[in-house]
């Protein structure tokens, strides 16, 4: 009862992706040097994915893994393998065989290796939902993705989406929406009485209010700088 | 199978330990054998609303270090059968309480067979009110109509949802009770105070009483004297029907309204 054990459980991660057309250890070296230099404390340590998928031959492992772990990142995994050869080699060096989340697109003529960060606007990251009301104390994140709230969010309260947020229910306390910079991103209440509503950084304070939205179904969105204040008609 | 329910705040004076006297008293006039607890180390409080301060020799600290076993602890309360308190320790401090302690006491008190244990609360949101509230099936949230008392139940009813057992196993959620006491009919009309309906909007949990602002409490307390046990009066009635309602009966919600006054009260005053 009160000695919990280890416990197994999914979580999700952002991983880099080096999508490889060809084996040449020069060129990806060249590539990583230049990527890590522009900003060598995120990739420190980073684990690194490779896309295999549009290698004609399967390459060596053991090669590239010394290669990668050069540049002090650190190759967990491939992506993309179609073969069996592949995943067998992979499996021999140490490494994850992992499925993307969503279809790999295939780049019809690409030219040279590339390396990408996954950004929100290519993933679908699934809307988050959270059932009842957020509780004075209580914050809610919703990375990459819409927020749903099938309640209200009490004062003291805190929910955050990358994307939009909608509220089935009173907002009482505070509701950050686009919080990476989205300005698309917006707020929708079933009545307002918010402690702070902002939009990708853009903020209004309960005293900025404007008094018509207040206890109001509100849509507010961001406009030139400016939030805009809606009622919703139904 | 005994049900352990914790009575919570968040806020301190809303009437946590008034409400578990009341309530343990309650549940055992009904033939349920029931224990109280009083998690308030340090500042204790529920021996002198049941009125057995003087009969305290063995504190629940104790038991949890070995020092007493749970029968020398245990006060047998002299009015109502089948109802016992443990008590908190004065002279410790809240770091007393662990949870391995805790939960060895609250297993051994299963073994006795209780139905009820009622775990009295201290206020915030430190270690002691943690582990009164970690093990509960129930929590009864004893609010003030009045907004910090209100924000503060939120806070719990939060804490709840995330920081007990059943959350963290992942079982059955904590079953939620909202106790409104202190109401004043008069102060909610004049505007003074939050209504029913205000606190229950932003709560929304069910509502197992509402408990009016009453002489009657001060005067229980002060003689030892679970309120409950004064049954002329608005609050003990009020906590009655609290407890039926608590026990799956269906009561009617009474002292909602102001009390009509009649001529001679009017005249000179109640």
């Amino acid at each position: 009862m009160a000695d919990r054990g280890n416990e197994l459980k999914g979580s999700s991660f952002t991983l880099s992706v080096l999508h490889l057309v060809d084996i040449d250890l020069g060129q990806i070296k060249e590539l990583l040097e230049s990527k890590i230099a522009q900003a060598p404390r995120f990739f420190n340590c980073a684990p690194l994915v490779v896309n295999v998928e549009q290698l004609e031959i399967v390459p060596d492992f053991e090669q590239l893994r010394a290669l990668i772990e050069g540049q002090d990142m650190v190759l967990v995994g491939i992506t993309g393998a179609k073969d069996e050869a592949m995943k067998v080699a992979a499996k021999a060096a140490g490494l994850a065989v992992m499925t993307s989340g969503r279809p790999v697109e295939s780049q019809p003529e690409p030219k040279a290796p590339v390396v990408e960060q996954r950004s929100e606007s290519q993933a679908l990251v699934p809307t988050r939902f959270h059932h009842g009301n957020v509780r004075s104390g209580q914050q809610i994140y919703a990375q990459g993705s819409a927020l749903v709230i099938l309640g209200s969010v009490s004062n003291g309260a805190e929910v955050i989406a990358d994307d939009s947020i909608h509220i089935y229910g009173v907002l009482r306390g505070r509701a950050l929406a686009g919080a990476r910079g989205n300005g698309q991103a917006r707020i929708i209440c079933q009545g307002l009485e918010a402690e702070l509503v902002s939009i990708a950084g853009t903020y209004q304070v309960r005293d900025a209010l404007p008094d018509a939205s207040l206890d109001q179904e509100t849509q507010i969105r961001l406009e030139q700088d400016k939030l805009i204040f809606e009622r919703l008609q139904s | 199978m005994a049900r352990i329910i914790v009575v919570t705040s968040g806020k301190g004076g809303v009437g946590k330990t008034t409400s578990s006297a009341a309530i343990s008293t309650g549940l055992a006039q009904r033939g349920n054998k029931t224990v109280v607890i009083d998690f308030d180390i340090g500042l204790r409080n529920l021996d002198l609303i049941m009125g057995c301060e003087r009969r305290v020799v063995y504190d629940f600290v104790n038991v949890i270090n070995g020092e007493a076993n749970l029968n020398q602890a245990l006060i047998k309360d002299k009015r109502v059968e089948n109802l016992f308190i443990l008590p908190a320790s004065q002279t410790r401090d809240k770091d007393a309480l662990t949870r391995e302690g805790v939960d060895v006491v609250i297993g051994k008190l299963k073994e006795m067979g209780f139905d009820y244990i009622v775990c009295d609360s201290p206020a915030g949101i430190e270690t002691g009110a943690l582990m009164a509230l970690y093990f509960a099936d129930e929590a009864i949230v004893t609010t003030n109509p009045e907004v910090s008392s209100v924000r503060d139940s939120d806070r719990i009813l939060g804490i709840l949802a995330s920081k007990s057992r059943r959350a963290e196993l992942g079982l059955e959620p904590i079953k939620e009770h909202l106790l409104l006491t202190r109401y004043a009919p008069t102060r909610v009309n004049r505007g003074d105070m939050l209504s029913v309906q205000d606190v229950q909007e932003i709560l929304a949990i069910p509502l197992l009483g509402v408990i009016p602002e009453s002489q009657a409490v001060l005067r229980a307390s002060n003689s030892g004297e679970p309120v409950i046990l004064d049954a002329e009066s608005d609050a003990g009635q009020a906590y009655d029907d609290a407890v039926a309602r608590l026990l799956g009966e269906k009561r009617d919600f009474r002292f909602l309204e102001e009390e009509k006054k009649g001529f001679f009260t009017r005249l000179f005053g109640s």
